[in-house]
């Protein structure tokens, strides 16, 4: 169920390089909301303008959701100044998450920049519902600052392969070259796997490309601007297929944010 | 206790609050967070006789004190919305205005009679005002002569309650409202949104993709109060005011400029119980203000400034 919650900001942290980690108090969203869902915020320093702004939700426990994030624009600006104590009104969870991998697969979990934030919250209730595989997580991004959560992640039990631009951190270039690696090795050691990710197109796309490829499920995450973050207003679209084989479009808000990688159709 | 119900040209509405076509997706999307009790009607995003995919994106952006659109009208054909989208409606318990455009008079007409004929339906609002569509929308609004042609084909298509929507970007208002009563319109909404532009200046391009959009939000809404005054002085057609309805205050300036009912828009988006907060804080100030009746707010304003 959707709710409207008043929520009091617990924590509101600098994580380096323009990212910021806000924990929020959400008794009525937080036990409802799933690894892959978001929440649209109204930014208290922006009470006059029109638009809420979506986040994905980087953990849902206890009570508390926490949002991890990057300072892009005038939104994320203003909602940086939020002080621990402030109330944020919330709407959430929204939006259809991932779901769980397959028994006995693995679920391999690719993410660029703040990206990683849904995959984290996966990752942390696979551990949580007790899954036997180790997730992996493939991070990316330009420099090492922009190598997010990877401690929550291994915490979390995961598997970080990390990647870098500018190879101040991990393997140099894009993290699809050790994604395929490591594709490859699953393929020849014949263990099943899934593939989750969410961060720029680019890397969205070339995660779609190689779940169809090799036939196995995709759950793509994708980002597109918002306004009413329920699909009412028909402003976030995503090109997706139809039954027909036609296009249709799509809305992120509700028939995503999450994907089969099957159903998307990139211009 | 104040009488809240309103008659908007045989609508009968339990408070004087709608919801705005194309803000309050097709009814249910607000269900779970919102007391659908306290709203008058719930109009549904526009639909025509086919599906229609709307323009690509970028479709919105934000502008001070408002929001620019161009979602173009995506929808998915009115007997789509009949079959699959009014039974869950209904389930609501709120009346339900369906909003109808086309690309010709004829197709006006198909898509409100399949409306006016559907159970769950309370009365048609036409756009012929949208300022997002090539074919249809606005060109059938854009003079006194084929509005009247557009609406005469649709009141012989409707029995329900017929309700049209009008531009604000008319020099006078007065002949379009002449040319709804003549052709037997039961009331007209005012205002779509404003005609309007945003430039990225480094890209040194359109933000929307379609270059133009429709303004609403804060920065219509004295625009708008001045196109409802001047459609209240210029004939007798109920009038359903919406732009820039944010709070009580906003709908009961609509009201005393000559408005039967207010529907809220963008506002939905940053709080999606405006309307409801609207028509409690509308009950308050006819309290305050020695009203027995919300409607006889219309019109009430005293004509000399303070």
């Amino acid at each position: 169920m959707k709710h409207d919650e008043t929520c009091r900001v617990a924590s509101h942290v600098d994580a380096g390089a323009g990212y910021k980690r806000i924990v929020l108090e959400a008794p009525a969203i937080a036990p409802e909301t799933r690894p892959g869902q978001f929440v649209h915020v109204r930014v208290p320093a922006l009470a006059d303008t029109d638009l809420r702004r979506p986040f994905s939700v980087f953990d849902a426990h206890g009570g508390k959701i926490e949002i991890l994030y990057k300072v892009v624009g005038r939104g994320t600006e203003a909602f940086a100044q939020t002080p621990p104590g402030a109330e944020v009104s919330v709407l959430g969870p929204l939006g259809r998450g991932f779901p769980a991998p397959a028994a006995g697969a693995t679920a391999i979990l690719v993410g660029g920049g703040y990206g990683v934030a849904p995959l984290h919250f996966l990752a942390r209730d696979l551990a949580r519902s007790g899954s036997a595989q180790r997730p992996v997580v493939f991070a990316g991004g330009r420099t090492a600052a922009d190598l997010l959560a990877v401690e929550d992640f291994e915490a979390a039990g995961a598997r970080c392969i990390l990647a870098t631009e500018d190879g101040s951190r991990g393997a140099k270039g894009f993290v699809t070259g050790p994604l395929d690696a490591a594709l490859k090795e699953f393929r020849a050691a014949g263990r099943p796997f899934e593939l989750y990710a969410c961060g720029p197109d680019g890397l969205l796309k070339a995660v779609t490309e190689r779940a169809l490829e090799l036939g196995v499920p995709g759950w793509i995450s994708t980002d597109r601007h918002m306004v009413c973050g329920v699909g009412a207003c028909f402003a976030c679209i995503q090109k997706t297929r139809d039954a027909s084989g036609g296009t249709v479009n799509s809305r992120c808000c509700i028939n995503g944010p999450v994907f089969k990688a099957a159903e998307l159709v990139w211009d | 206790m104040t009488d809240m119900t309103v008659d908007l040209g045989g609508l009968e509405m339990r408070t004087p609050v709608a919801t705005a076509s194309g803000t309050f997706g097709y009814g249910r999307e607000y269900a779970e967070m919102v007391d659908y009790s306290r709203i008058g009607a719930i109009t549904a995003k526009g639909v025509r006789m086919v599906p229609w995919p709307g323009n690509p994106m970028p479709r919105h952006c934000e502008v001070p004190g408002g929001l620019l659109n161009a979602i173009g009208l995506q929808g998915p054909g009115a007997e789509h919305f009949v079959k699959w989208t009014l039974p869950q409606l209904r389930a609501l318990d709120v009346p339900v205005i369906a909003n109808v455009w086309g690309a010709s008079v004829e197709e006006y007409a198909q898509a409100a009679a399949v409306l006016d004929a559907a159970a769950g339906v309370s009365a048609i609002e036409v756009n012929v005002s949208c300022p997002n569509v090539k074919e249809g929308g606005h060109t059938f609004g854009s003079s006194p002569r084929i509005l009247a042609e557009t609406v005469r084909a649709v009141r012989a298509a409707v029995k329900k309650p017929l309700i049209v929507k009008l531009a604000p970007n008319v020099p006078d208002i007065a002949p379009y409202i002449h040319a709804l009563e003549d052709e037997g319109a039961d009331a007209v909404s005012l205002i779509n949104t404003i005609p309007a532009m945003a430039i990225d200046i480094e890209k040194r391009r359109p933000v929307l993709a379609n270059r133009t959009g429709g303004l609403s939000g804060r920065c219509v809404h004295p625009a708008a109060v001045k196109i409802v005054y001047d459609a209240y002085r210029a004939g007798k057609l109920p009038i359903l005011a919406m732009g820039g309805v944010y709070g009580p205050e906003d709908a009961i300036e609509f009201m005393l400029a000559g408005a039967t009912a207010v529907a809220v828009g963008t506002a939905t988006f940053t709080d999606p119980s405006t309307a409801v907060r609207i028509a409690d804080g509308i009950d308050r100030y006819c309290g305050r203000h020695g009203f027995s009746a919300a409607r006889e707010l219309t019109g009430a304003l005293l004509e000399t400034a303070p």
